[in-house]
C-alpha cells in the first residue's frame, strides 16, 4: 500500500444490503467497510452469496427492487447512496465505471459497438459523434483489439470472449474514471485470455493510476492484482488486509481453508484440505459468525454472538472478525497435524 | 477375458467432424468443415487418471462424448477392453455403457427437475440391470449415496432443494451405481465454488482409490488437473499438443503452447505473482472451420519458424515421460 493517501477516492462506511423476499428478510451485505485510495487495488473475495457482488451493486445504486442499501458510500467525500438517479448518472460510467462477469450480456445486441461507445462520450463529454468516435477508436487501440478502427463497427456477437471483455473494458476507461470496479472479470475466460485481461488491467492502472476494486473468487488473480484484500463470507467481513498478509499470514478460520483448498501448480500432490458443508443459507444465517457452521475451530460463543471486525492489535492494518485469537489457531492447527 | 496389458479404453486417431453450413452463404455452396476433434489418439489403463486439458472450443468435451459415442466420431477406432466398438452397434455400446459412466459440469441442468434424488439415482439399474426389484435398487442407491456423502433422508428431496456441491454429489452417485471401470468427468468442479471444488475432487480421488476406477478428467483449470492426473493430453483446436505425465508436464513443459499455458495460470502467492514474467500468446484461437495450415497453433506461437506452415508435426516421444507435436522439440534424455 502506498502512504501518499491524501483524500481517498472512495470509501465506505458500514455498507449493509437487506432483501425483502417473500421468505422474509435477507440480510445480504452487513457492515461493509473500506477506503480506496488513488491507483490502489482492493480484491473482494469470497463464494458464492459471499455478498461481494451485492456490495459493489449498492455502491453503484444498481439494487434490484427489493434491495435496500444503508451505510455510506463517499466519492471524494460526497455520499451517493440516496442521490437522485440524474445526479448518479453524472458519477456511474464518468467517475467510477463498472465491468461485469458477462460480456455479452451486458453489452447491448442490438448497438454496434461504435454506438455503444460514443453514447457514454456523447452523455458524459458533450462530444459530437465524429469526436467521440475517434476517442472511442483509440480506447479499443489502448486495449490492444487489433484493427480497431474497422472492428469499432462489429456488434458485440461478431467479437470473441476476450475481445468483448476488452470492449467492456475499454468503454468502462472512456471517460478515464478514478474507480474501476470489475466484478468477476475473467471468471467466463480462458486461462490466457485471463492472464491477458489482468496484464492490461495492470497497465492501466500503471498508466493512469486507476483505483480498482476487483471482485473474484480467484485467488491467484487477486495475488497478481491487488493490494489489498477483503475476504467475505455469508455477507460479511470475516477479514481484510494487505495481499501480503492474507497469503502469507492468514489470519481468520476460513481464509486459512481457502488457501488450504486450493490446488497450486508449484507445489506437490498432497490431499487437498476442503471445507466441510455447505455454503450459507441467506435465508437463515446463525445469530454469530456465518461461517461456524463449517469452522473446525468454532465456539459455542461462535454460533450465538458475531465477533466484531478488530485489529489483529492495536493499530495493525490487517482486520478480522474471529473469537479465537491466532495464537490459539496456530497451536489448534498444529496439534491437528 | 482381456489380458493385463490390453488397455482399459484405447483410441485411436479419432475424429469428430461436423458440416457447418454458413447462413448467408449459396444453397449450392459446399458445407464447411469443422474439425473439432482431429486424430487423437491415446490409451487408459485399468485405475489411471488421464487429465484432458484446452481453452475453450478446443474438442475436450467432444473428445470426451465421442469416447462415449454421445457424439459418434467421424473417423477413427475406440477400443473397450480391446473389443472394437463401432459408432453404430448400439448394442455393443449399451453393453459397454455399464462400464463407462459420465459426469457433467454443471451439476444441475445435468439433473432431472421433475424427478427425485431416489428415481436419478436408481435409473441407471432400471435401464441396465431391470431383473432387480424396487427393494434391491432402493438399497442400492441408499448405498451409494452413503458413500458419496449424502444422508439418507435426503433420499425423497428434488434437485432443486440442493447446493451445486450436493448435486455434483448426486451426478456422481448415479455415475457409480453401475459399479462401472471408467467415469469421464467433464469439468466437474467448475461451476463450484473453491471450498467445495476441494471436497469433490477428494471425493473423486477417494473413490477412485477404493473401487479402483479409471479416470478421465476434463478441465480447464491446470491447477486442478495437475492434482487429481497421471497423464495429461493437452488439446489446441482438435489436436492433441502434448501428452506427458503429470510431473513432467509442469517440470519440463515440451510444447510452446504448454509452456504459454503454464505461465497463464496465477498461484495464489503475491510474492511469486508481482515478479512474474508472462508469456502471453496473442490474439485469438482461430476459427475451427479454417484452422491454419501445417502446425495448427503456429499463427499464436512464439517460436514459430516457416516449416511450421508447411508440416502438421506429430504427436512424438521427447523422452520416456513427455510426448509432443512440434517440429522444434528436442528428444531428451530421462
Amino acid at each position: 500500500m502506498t502512504a501518499t493517501s491524501n483524500t481517498p477516492v472512495l470509501e465506505v462506511r458500514d455498507l449493509s444490503v437487506r432483501f425483502s423476499t417473500n421468505d422474509g428478510a435477507v440480510y445480504a451485505v452487513n457492515q461493509v467497510g473500506f477506503t480506496l485510495g488513488r491507483g490502489q487495488t482492493l480484491g473482494i473475495v469470497g463464494e458464492s452469496g459471499s455478498g461481494k457482488s451485492q456490495t459493489m451493486l449498492a455502491m453503484m445504486g444498481l439494487l434490484a427492487r427489493n434491495g435496500a442499501a444503508t451505510g455510506q458510500v463517499l466519492h471524494h467525500g460526497r455520499n451517493l447512496l440516496g442521490l437522485p438517479p440524474a445526479a448518479l448518472n453524472a458519477v456511474r460510467g464518468d467517475r467510477i465505471a463498472m465491468i461485469f462477469q458477462d460480456p455479452m450480456t451486458s453489452l447491448n445486441p442490438y448497438l454496434t459497438v461504435e454506438r455503444q461507445m460514443t453514447e457514454v462520450l456523447e452523455l458524459h463529454r458533450g462530444l459530437s459523434r465524429r469526436e467521440a468516435r475517434v476517442r472511442a477508436v483509440a480506447a479499443l487501440d489502448a486495449v490492444k483489439i487489433p484493427d480497431a478502427k474497422r472492428r469499432i463497427d462489429f456488434y458485440p456477437h461478431e467479437f470473441s470472449g476476450g475481445m468483448r471483455q476488452r470492449v467492456m473494458i475499454a468503454m468502462a476507461l472512456l471517460c478515464e474514471p478514478e474507480v474501476l470496479i470489475a466484478d468477476e472479470p475473467t471468471t467466463a475466460l480462458d486461462a490466457t485470455v485471463q492472464a491477458q485481461i489482468v496484464q492490461l488491467l495492470r497497465e492501466l492502472q500503471r498508466d493512469h493510476g486507476t483505483a480498482i476494486v476487483m471482485i473474484t473468487h480467484d485467488l491467484g488473480v487477486v495475488a497478481g492484482l491487488c493490494d489489498q484484500v477483503m475476504v467475505m463470507y455469508g455477507g460479511r467481513v470475516m477479514e481484510h488486509a494487505s495481499a501480503d498478509d492474507v497469503f502469507h499470514r492468514p489470519t481468520h478460520p476460513y481464509t486459512r481453508g481457502l488457501l488450504a483448498a486450493v490446488p497450486r501448480l508449484d507445489s506437490g500432490a498432497g490431499a487437498l484440505v476442503s471445507i466441510p458443508g455447505n455454503p450459507p443459507n441467506m435465508n437463515a444465517l446463525p445469530p454469530g459468525c456465518p461461517f461456524s457452521a463449517r469452522c473446525r475451530f468454532a465456539l459455542d460463543r461462535c454460533v450465538s454472538t458475531m465477533p466484531l471486525l478488530q485489529p489483529l492489535s492495536p493499530g495493525s492494518p490487517t482486520l478480522r472478525a474471529c473469537h479465537r485469537a491466532v495464537a490459539e489457531l496456530d497451536a489448534l492447527e498444529a496439534a491437528d497435524a | 477375458m482381456p489380458d493385463a496389458r490390453t488397455p482399459l479404453l484405447s483410441v485411436r486417431d479419432l475424429r469428430v467432424h461436423f458440416k457447418v453450413r454458413d447462413r448467408k452463404a449459396w444453397p449450392w455452396t459446399p458445407a464447411a468443415t469443422l474439425k473439432a476433434v482431429d486424430g487423437v489418439s491415446f490409451d487408459l489403463e485399468p485405475g489411471e487418471t488421464l487429465g484432458i486439458v484446452g481453452e475453450s472450443g478446443c474438442g475436450k468435451s467432444t473428445l470426451a462424448r465421442a469416447c462415449l459415442n454421445l457424439i459418434p466420431a467421424t473417423g477413427g477406432q475406440v477400443r473397450w477392453q480391446g473389443k472394437l466398438l463401432r459408432p453404430d452397434d448400439h448394442a455393443a455400446w449399451l453393453a459397454a455403457r455399464r462400464d463407462i459412466q459420465i459426469i457433467f459440469q454443471d451439476p444441475l441442468a445435468s439433473l432431472n427437475p421433475r424427478m427425485t434424488v431416489a428415481r436419478i439415482i436408481g435409473e441407471p439399474l432400471r435401464i441396465h440391470r431391470p431383473e432387480l426389484s424396487d427393494g434391491q435398487v432402493h438399497d442400492k442407491v441408499l448405498a451409494v449415496m452413503a458413500e458419496v456423502g449424502l444422508t439418507p433422508h435426503q433420499i425423497n428431496r428434488y434437485p432443486h432443494e440442493f447446493s451445486g456441491g450436493q448435486c455434483q454429489r448426486i451426478g456422481i452417485a448415479r455415475a457409480l451405481i453401475l459399479e462401472p471401470r471408467l467415469i469421464v468427468c467433464d469439468e466437474p468442479v467448475s461451476a463450484l465454488d473453491v471450498s467445495i471444488r476441494a471436497q469433490i475432487v477428494n471425493l473423486l480421488q477417494e473413490l477412485q482409490r477404493r473401487k479402483g476406477l479409471a479416470l478421465i478428467f476434463i478441465a480447464h483449470d491446470l491447477a486442478v488437473v495437475k492434482h487429481i492426473s497421471d497423464r495429461v493430453l493437452v488439446l489446441y483446436l482438435g489436436k492433441a499438443m502434448e501428452m506427458a505425465r503429470g510431473e513432467a508436464l509442469y517440470a519440463r513443459p515440451g510444447h510452446p503452447y504448454t509452456e504459454a499455458l503454464l505461465s497463464a495460470i496465477p498461484i495464489p502467492d503475491p510474492r511469486i505473482e508481482r515478479g512474474k514474467v508472462l508469456q502471453l500468446l496473442p490474439g485469438d484461437m482461430p476459427s475451427p472451420i479454417a484452422p491454419p495450415s501445417g502446425c495448427v497453433f503456429r499463427t499464436r506461437c512464439p517460436k514459430a519458424i516457416e516449416r511450421c506452415a508447411d508440416e502438421v508435426p506429430a504427436l512424438r516421444a521427447l523422452d520416456s515421460q513427455t510426448a509432443a507435436a512440434c517440429v522444434l522439440a528436442v528428444e531428451r534424455a530421462g
